[in-house]
């Protein structure tokens, strides 16, 4: 088959990975290799697909050829669809001639199961060696690790790639069990412990020895499927926060469903995937990342969704009048981030910024502040930012106006006041 | 007794401008206005031409690094901007800066300093989108791209592109301020040029083009379009230069780039 065949099935075939990064990983110029990644710590854009995905990475996969029947996936065994692979060497030109050309910052690599999870990782760490070591290539690798792959191969994997992720795919056992039958949590979670393990080992290595091998400098990540299964929002961001503590994840992507296949266990392949839902919990994560928010601050038993009107941000601050105002001029620099309309950068602006002198409203417009989300939680100097005292549904009533500006038109409803705050 | 008011015209550079800021100085004079060698007009104010001397440059670096070390780097960045009269802010924070000493840099909302800073953080983001967005066509081994930006972000382009392409020999042109990045065997230089007519692609070329033109319609999930996110993270000034964004043939790049509007509506159809 021609390579541009190839690599329009195996792209098609890869596309419903969120994970496209290329963060975290500092590797300088060296003599004789191609690249380095070391610009920016935060990786680099290189486009942005129709769907308004960034697009870091030549993301791909090694072969659609599965072995597994999961029934989520277009991959899966029993669907009809034309099966291949790329060689190595034709992996490697690729990425290459990508690469020199500034279309990509490296190559994403997964595959799905070809026989056995060992066989397919082996396959996976030819490709990369060959592109590592042939082809001198020092640009981002993120590779896929297989669940149930042994140990010693996600070792080799991990001293080839920058990045390695393992899906956990749904949120819960008893979802696996009934739509990826052929997985398993403790499946999933072995190579996680693993990889979390070996990477600060590694790094604790590199601390003693400049030498060291680097394994997984830019750590992992994770994946979830939101909305196949019946799960709450809930019960996925203690996970997510569970993923941060435990495993250091550096990520947890949330990939909304979109249908593929007509199935009684799945939602039918006319449901629009749940954007909105997916965007709240990235909303979420940045908190329990950034601002020091707790996923049991953010939601529980009596309200285990997210508030399709109102970020979760707004939301908690409703939710706790206590907390408010908060001075400008005095508050810590936690206090500060918990403003709706308060960024990381803007909090810091304003730590700089009032150390010379009192700060007035109009000047935390011009250090970034969103005041039209802020102005209901401040006070300057003792003055309130509104000239009215406010009720709290009004407030919320107010915070949704200026929200649903901003989403879909689908998300239109009358709404009821008194339904958030009572 | 007021200062008198003046224009001053110098050669462009950054270091002339600081120059411009040690005249104004020891002359007791403020600048309304300042000209840079390539847009000297006739005018009824007296304009002085003030000369770039290595000692009056350094003069004034030495008093700026004195109040903090971050002040030349941010000065010299907001240069690079396409601020309007960036010459004039640059004055007047400066100024500001003399007059209140180093704690005028926490002031972050003033109304001489914040404008500087959005200008910089434009740049910056600029740059920052550049280094994703740029790209290069391979002829005979060698790599050229072109660009479009609003900022002259050349120089901080620069050290991204030399150490990613370290084993490579490439250019880079500027279209907006005619001028081209130049790297080869680990010597990089930014020289003015011109124009600039791109070599037609060879098959290879075509054939990386195609791949790449087919990988970001593919990669796109259908069902998920979002042309509004799609538009702000890479907003439209930023595609006419992209490989993903043109025809097929190539047709319009090699227009843009080699033929001002005049030209084209005079040409046979």
């Amino acid at each position: 088959m021609e390579l541009l065949e190839k690599l329009t099935v195996l792209s098609d075939a890869a596309k419903y990975d969120a994970a496209c990064t290329s963060s975290g990983a500092r590797r300088g110029k060296r003599e004789g290799m191609i690249g380095c990644t070391s610009s920016s710590v935060a990786g680099c854009c290189h486009s942005f697909s129709a769907d308004g995905r960034c697009i870091s990475l030549l993301k791909v996969l090694m072969s659609n050829d599965c072995s597994y029947d999961c029934k989520y996936c277009v991959n899966r065994r029993s669907n009809d669809m034309p099966r291949v692979s790329f060689t190595p060497e034709e992996l490697a030109e690729l990425t290459i001639g990508f690469y020199r050309r500034n279309y990509i910052e490296g190559l994403f690599l997964s595959s799905a199961v070809l026989g056995s999870p060992d066989r397919t990782t082996e396959l996976m760490i030819r490709a990369l060696s060959l592109l590592r070591n042939e082809y001198r290539f020092n640009g981002y690798i993120h590779a896929k690790a297989i669940p149930g792959t042994s140990p010693e191969l996600i070792t080799q994997l991990g001293l080839l790639a920058d990045r390695l992720s393992v899906n956990i795919e749904l949120p819960s056992e008893a979802s696996l069990k009934a739509l990826a039958p052929n997985k398993t949590r403790s499946a999933i979670l072995t190579p996680m412990r693993q990889i979390s393990e070996q990477s600060a080992e590694s790094k604790s290595e590199l601390v003693k020895y400049r030498s060291a091998p680097r394994f997984a400098p830019a750590g992992q990540s994770t994946q979830l499927i939101v909305g196949a299964s019946g799960e709450s929002d809930r019960h996925i961001l203690t996970l997510t926060q569970a993923l941060y503590g435990r495993y250091r994840l550096r990520r947890v992507f949330y990939s909304a469903y979109v249908p593929v296949v007509e199935n009684t266990l799945l939602p039918s392949v006319g449901t629009k995937p749940p954007l909105l839902r997916e965007h709240r919990l990235y909303q979420a994560d940045w908190l329990l990342r950034f601002y020091g928010f707790s996923a049991d601050e953010l939601l529980d038993d009596s309200q285990p969704d997210f508030d399709p009107r109102l970020d979760p941000k707004c939301c908690w601050a409703l939710r706790h009048p206590e907390f408010f105002p908060v001075e400008v001029n005095h508050a810590d620099y936690e206090a500060l981030l918990r403003v709706p309309g308060i960024g990381v950068v803007s909090a810091r602006r304003i730590l700089v910024a009032r150390r010379t002198g009192p700060l007035h409203i109009d000047d935390l417009r011009k250090l970034g502040v969103v005041m039209k989300r802020a102005q209901f939680f401040l006070t300057c100097s003792g003055s309130l930012a509104t000239p009215l005292r406010l009720s709290q549904a009004s407030v919320a009533s107010n915070l949704m106006a200026i929200e649903r500006a901003s989403l879909p038109e689908t998300e239109h409803e009358q709404l009821s006041l008194f339904d958030l705050t009572g | 007794m007021a200062w008198k008011e003046i224009i001053y015209q110098y050669d462009g550079s950054f270091e002339g401008l600081l120059c411009c800021i040690y005249e104004s100085y020891t002359q007791k004079e403020r600048p309304t206005t300042f000209l840079s060698d390539s847009d000297a007009e006739p005018c009824l104010y007296e304009i002085r031409m003030v000369p770039t001397v290595q000692e009056h440059t350094e003069r004034i670096e030495r008093s700026l690094i004195k109040l903090s070390p971050d002040v030349l780097p941010f000065l010299r960045r907001a240069f690079l901007t396409c601020l309007e009269d960036k010459e004039l802010a640059i004055y007047n924070f400066i100024a500001k800066l003399y007059k209140e000493g180093s704690a005028y840099l926490t002031r972050l909302s003033d109304d001489d300093y914040q404008p500087l800073l959005r200008a910089v953080r434009h740049l910056t983001g600029e740059v920052e989108k550049l280094r994703g967005f740029l790209r290069f066509s391979e002829h005979g081994g060698m790599l050229s791209a072109e660009i479009e930006p609003e900022n002259r972000v050349l120089p901080l382009l620069r050290s991204h592109f030399c150490e990613r392409c370290h084993n490579e020999c490439f250019f880079i042109y500027d279209r907006t301020h005619r001028e081209a990045l130049f790297y080869a065997n680990g010597r990089s230089r930014i020289v003015p040029l011109d124009s600039f007519e791109p070599v037609p692609p060879n098959a290879e070329e075509e054939a990386y083009r195609k791949l790449w033109r087919r990988f970001y319609d593919t990669i796109a999930i259908r069902e998920r379009e979002n042309p509004r996110c799609c538009m702000s993270n890479l907003p439209k000034r930023y595609r006419g230069t992209m490989t993903e964004f043109q025809p097929e043939n190539d047709a319009v790049q090699a227009f843009s780039a080699k033929d001002s509007p005049q030209q084209l509506i005079e040409a046979p159809p």
